[in-house]
């Protein structure tokens, strides 16, 4: 697409190639089974639920799989943070904030910037239910 | 791949022929229709038949229909020139929860003002009771207004008897019928009608043309002051073609088209409600606009539905609150007593008369793989949530 149209496209609210890409075949969808830690944002009435489930071995996350209620941008918002986040450290991992998943997917239409803010929460937090469960352990 | 478009309620395909009869105003009979040589003459003569065209339809008189650029201003011309030329009388409007954002924002505007407004609920499938209407009706009361057909829901409104009620008690009745208009009987005198909005491009007309009625007598401030073109009513140069073109589609619409799409819509329902956990929103049977179905799929967003349908050719909408640019969810859901939840997993399936059969057909055929694939991919989905397909071909 040349750099015009997808300049009028972030700006009308459009999607990128990449997050539709993403939302039509996410790889990272789904359930996984036995996680070592889940992450869990949103809710229902705003009309985002993000749930992030993780393996993780030698302080790096081996697996990592999302089930998400929303729409395009959270759809693709979750698989793009799980991208990032396979492979990365634990503490590599947290560091991944908004603007990295933004900037994976292109962009994102102004409304819809606070569904990659809710992918970045949603690894934190099962990055913290890991620490959690570890401790205890 | 060829598009399916099955979002008729946003607009329509202009039909071949309304093109046709519009090509000569743009070249040939260019004239301004307010010129008194013989090309002005050419196009005031146009002009006039698609007004008694367009009269005619809705059991009215030619000079009580004023053209507009759309149903956005003939509904902003209905709710404001009522407002401005009756508040000597009173100042206080009745409309509903449920209508489109011309009036509702129009109205919004108008509590700036010094009006007060009466947003009246509605039951569970959309119908505003009319005997609510009159208990809302005060000493200061200057005008109803009550979308006919909903362009969300489709629900249409039993006007006649809330126009009875307004005639009885001497207020100004208006009703936005944009998407009822051709599509069930609108009778201005036997609704006891006293302003109607209807558009052009809902009914395979062109975009940008519009139109009022005002009954004769009913006294409403003009929008648009200058050279007092349309009764003195809404000034400025006719758009001539567009009013052709509307006048066109208008002779086009026909009864049997009513039958068809409701044979066809009635088909849509039947199949899609046999994906599990889908729900109607709005009526069923008669009192429902025969082009439109709504339904809301439970643990999904209707925004991500109509992504995969597009993505295989199918144009569709959604009241969830991620397609809209305040992210809130549809007004008009809401007011059904919807939670929030199902209101986000709302799609709208708008059909023509020129749906075929076979378009629906490949909808039935990929909409419940969708359903079951975002499913899969959704937290608030019971895991055992039994799909009628599988997610095959994504």
């Amino acid at each position: 697409m040349p750099n015009n149209a997808s300049n009028i496209q972030s700006k009308q609210g459009g999607y990128s190639r990449k997050a539709l890409d993403y939302f039509k075949n996410p790889k990272h969808a789904g359930e996984m089974k036995n996680p070592d830690a889940t992450g869990k944002v949103g809710n229902p009435t705003c009309g985002d639920v993000m749930h992030i489930f993780i393996k993780v071995k030698d302080n790096k996350i081996t697996d990592i799989k999302f089930k998400t209620f929303g729409c395009v941008a959270a759809i693709s918002s979750s698989e793009a943070l799980c991208v990032l986040a396979k492979g990365k450290t634990l503490e590599q991992a947290e560091k991944i904030s908004n603007q990295d998943i933004l900037e994976h997917l292109g962009w994102l239409p102004p409304v819809k910037i606070h569904c990659s803010v809710l992918g970045a929460e949603g690894l934190k937090d099962a990055i913290k239910d890991f620490r959690e469960k570890h401790k205890k352990a | 791949m060829k598009t399916i478009y099955l979002d008729n309620g946003a607009t329509t395909m202009a039909d071949p022929k309304v093109i046709e009869a519009m090509k000569p105003y743009f070249d040939d009979k260019f004239g301004n229709a307010s010129s008194t040589h013989h090309k002005g003459q050419e196009a005031k003569m146009a002009l006039e038949e698609a007004r008694e065209t367009i009269a005619k339809s809705i059991g009215a008189r030619y000079d009580e229909i004023i053209f507009t650029s759309g149903g956005t201003e003939s509904n902003n011309f209905a709710v404001k020139g009522i407002a401005f030329a009756n508040k000597s009388k009173g100042n206080h409007i009745i409309t509903t929860k449920i209508e489109h954002d011309c009036i509702l924002n129009a109205c919004k505007w108008l509590e700036t003002q010094g009006f007060k407004v009466t947003y009246l609920d509605v039951d569970k499938e959309g119908f505003v009771d009319p005997k609510q209407v009159e208990k809302a009706i005060t000493k200061q009361t200057i005008l109803v207004s009550v979308i006919h057909g909903n362009n969300e829901i489709g629900t249409i409104q039993d006007i006649r008897a809330i126009g009875e009620v307004c005639r009885k008690k001497e207020i100004i009745f208006h009703t936005d019928a944009c998407q009822s208009y051709t599509k069930t009987l609108l009778d201005v005198k036997k609704q006891s009608l006293d302003l109607v909005t209807i558009n052009s491009h809902k009914i395979h007309g062109p975009k940008g043309v519009g139109a009022l009625y005002v009954r004769k007598g009913t006294k409403i401030t003009p929008l648009n002051h200058g050279g007092g073109h349309e009764f003195a009513l809404r000034s400025g140069t006719e758009n001539v073609s567009g009013i052709v073109g509307f006048a066109k589609a208008v002779k086009i619409a026909g009864s049997s088209h009513i039958k068809q799409m409701t044979k066809m819509r009635d088909y849509l329902f039947e199949n899609v409600l046999k994906i599990p956990d889908t729900a109607v929103n709005g009526s069923t049977g008669d009192r429902r606009l025969c082009n439109n179905a709504n339904f809301s799929f439970k643990y999904v967003e209707g925004e991500s539905i109509g992504a995969y349908l597009d993505a295989k050719g199918i144009c569709s909408s959604t009241g969830s609150a991620c397609s809209s640019h305040t992210l809130e969810p549809s007004h008009v859901l809401m007011a059904l007593g919807m939670d929030a939840e199902d209101a986000h997993g709302s799609l709208r399936l708008s059909i023509s008369r020129f749906t075929t059969k076979e378009e629906i057909d490949k909808l039935i055929e990929v909409l419940p793989g969708i359903i079951s694939k975002l499913r899969k991919m959704s937290p608030l989905a019971k895991s055992d949530t039994k799909d009628s397909a599988d997610s095959g071909g994504w």
